[in-house]
């Protein structure tokens, strides 16, 4: 038993050797701050005025007053609800379309994928071009039906799925790559069987295409909404937030509160708050797949 | 891959003009963005239409070789991904060893710890982090932006999961010959794991060339920028900027080093994404 899942030789302390510097830096660089933030969500702390001891959970209250900050917790689950199945539909779509060894399949892999290696700087810089309201590439290709250009970045109502947009152009080449690794793992023999038993494309996909990555789907949904929980970069850099706040995003507000107001008892809270619902929307998702035996 | 060899049915054509169509979307912007780059800004300033009409010019890539800080902040950006890189595949190998095929008390404690800390967030642990780093008097340093990514437990996991799969004898023969266990990981072991470390280490690399919320918190002074905040913070006031052939040439120039990176190394990265070394 020790044997199969565990090393090789005798047990000896000595061994702890190799895994001592990550074990440290694993301490130092993630649990520790992850303590430190949690007793710091419940201090009066911040950075100017030093630390004034602690307070309960007067921050957490705040927060819940804070009319921005809900705000903030709204704009981020319609992100997520806006990004998570726009993911997993169009990642799955491609992943079926190009999953053969054709030379052309694979060009059109790499180009999907390609966007991801970009940093949010640069991809925010091209998308602001492009939504540029006058000249950008979108004015361009609307005025080609002879269309005026919309100003979705000063739009309440656009400038958040205009963030969505660019988010599935961004990183469309991870839910594609995990879908396609997950219809590499079905046996052909159950698609030798359809075969023999004439099923068509469609009874194909949906008898044994689909029920065979159903875990693949539920992994992938739930790696999507942990990512996108985490909306930051793109929100920041290409709206700042607004119009009127209405793409703040979570993550922003800790920055702010965190890094400009120098709050960091109140941003330490945010921080748990976002990290709660993280872990309560993952585990949610985990409960509803296995439910669906899965 | 069965359902291709009906040969081309209609449902076939419609699919891949779908798919083209689709890839020709995400082609447009950096083709459109790359174009505008060799375009003089003063006819920028008007119109951005016809990309592929003359005039062109190189005027904004000189611009950039003279005068900005791109170069210094694509210095440090180099410092910080390389130094990550090498650290990371040092001590990731060494945990992952230690995981995979060595005996101590306390292990499957240890390796549960590391498995916890997938589920950590950067955004729950950056106030703190950025608190202690202050504490320590370390920002704008190198260190403070090398340090922390290394914590995270992707690298163990990969390296743990593919010391797993080679044969135990090996050690097992070793270990009989008496050769010490330090021994066995340098000279064994850590030569068969090269594609591990070359997909972890391309991982790596682009991941800290990218990384955007902690350097932009802790480098806070100019000259110790990271390509993605040095160029994130000449951003501000977009529409009435009059360089934007300057800013597109920018974006072309920070972008081309993963590139060309990714169309070298396309299925180590690939790879690492789909949660396992090629084999």
């Amino acid at each position: 038993m020790a044997e199969a899942e565990g090393g090789i030789g005798p047990s000896h302390w000595t061994n702890a050797a190799f895994v001592a510097p990550y074990m440290l830096i694993l301490l130092g660089m993630l649990f520790m701050p992850l303590c430190l933030g949690i007793w710091l969500a419940f201090q009066d702390y911040d950075m100017l005025g030093g630390w004034s001891g602690g307070v309960g959970i007067e921050n957490f209250q705040n927060l819940l007053d804070d009319r921005i900050f809900r705000g903030t917790v709204r704009n981020t689950l319609k992100f997520v609800l806006m990004t998570t199945p726009a993911f997993v539909a169009l990642g799955l779509f491609l992943a079926l379309a190009l999953n053969n060894t054709l030379r052309r399949s694979a060009l059109l892999r790499a180009i999907f994928f390609g966007s991801s290696v970009l940093s949010v700087t640069i991809v925010t810089l091209v998308w602001r071009l492009v939504y540029l309201p006058d000249r950008g590439l979108l004015a361009n290709a609307l005025g080609l039906f002879g269309l005026p250009g919309v100003d979705l970045m000063t739009s309440q109502v656009w400038a958040l799925p205009a963030i969505a947009i660019v988010t599935v152009w961004w990183i469309i080449g991870l839910p594609m790559t995990l879908f396609l690794a997950g219809l590499q793992q079905i046996p052909p023999e159950l698609y030798e069987a359809a075969a023999l038993d004439n099923a068509g494309r469609w009874r194909t996909l949906t008898g044994i295409t689909l029920p065979s990555i159903r875990r693949t789907i539920v992994v992938v949904a739930v790696i999507e909404v942990i990512l996108q929980f985490q909306l930051f970069g793109q929100a920041l850099l290409i709206t700042g937030g607004g119009p009127d706040n209405s793409t703040r995003p979570m993550v922003q507000f800790i920055y702010e509160a965190g890094f400009r107001d120098l709050q960091l008892g109140f941003a330490a809270a945010a921080s748990q708050v976002l990290f709660a619902l993280m872990l309560i929307a993952a585990l949610a998702q985990f409960w509803a797949g296995r439910r669906k035996g899965v | 891959m069965q359902t291709y060899q009906r040969g081309k049915s209609l449902g076939d054509r419609v699919l891949l003009a779908a798919v083209i169509g689709l890839a020709l979307v995400w082609l447009a912007p950096i083709v459109w963005v790359i174009g505008l780059s060799f375009k003089p800004n003063e006819v920028l300033m008007h119109s951005t239409g016809g990309i592929l009409a003359p005039p062109f010019t190189l005027k904004n890539y000189i611009d950039i070789l003279a005068a900005s800080s791109v170069f210094s902040w694509m210095l440090n950006s180099t410092i910080v991904a390389v130094g990550q890189t090498v650290l990371t595949l040092l001590i990731a190998s060494l945990a992952g060893y230690g995981f995979a095929r060595t005996n101590f008390p306390g292990r499957s404690v240890l390796f549960v710890l590391v498995l916890a800390a997938l589920a950590v967030p950067e955004q729950a642990i950056i106030v703190p982090l950025h608190t202690m780093f202050a504490a320590a008097d370390l920002h704008n340093t190198y260190a403070a932006l090398i340090a922390p990514r290394l914590a995270f437990p992707f690298g163990v996991l990969l390296m743990t999961q593919y010391f797993r799969a080679i044969p135990p004898e090996i050690d097992e023969a070793a270990l009989l010959d008496r050769a010490s266990r330090i021994k066995i990981f340098f000279r064994i072991i850590l030569p068969l794991s090269i594609p591990a470390q070359a997909t972890l280490g391309i991982y790596t690399f682009l991941h800290a060339w990218n990384e955007y919320f902690w350097p932009l918190v802790s480098a806070t002074k100019p000259a110790m920028y990271t390509l993605t905040v040095g160029l994130a913070s000449m951003q501000t006031n977009f529409a009435q900027t009059e360089g934007i052939g300057f800013l597109m040439a920018q974006a072309v120039f920070a972008g081309l080093p993963v590139l060309i990176l990714y169309l070298f190394f396309q299925r180590h990265i690939i790879a690492a994404v789909a949660g396992g070394p090629i084999k």
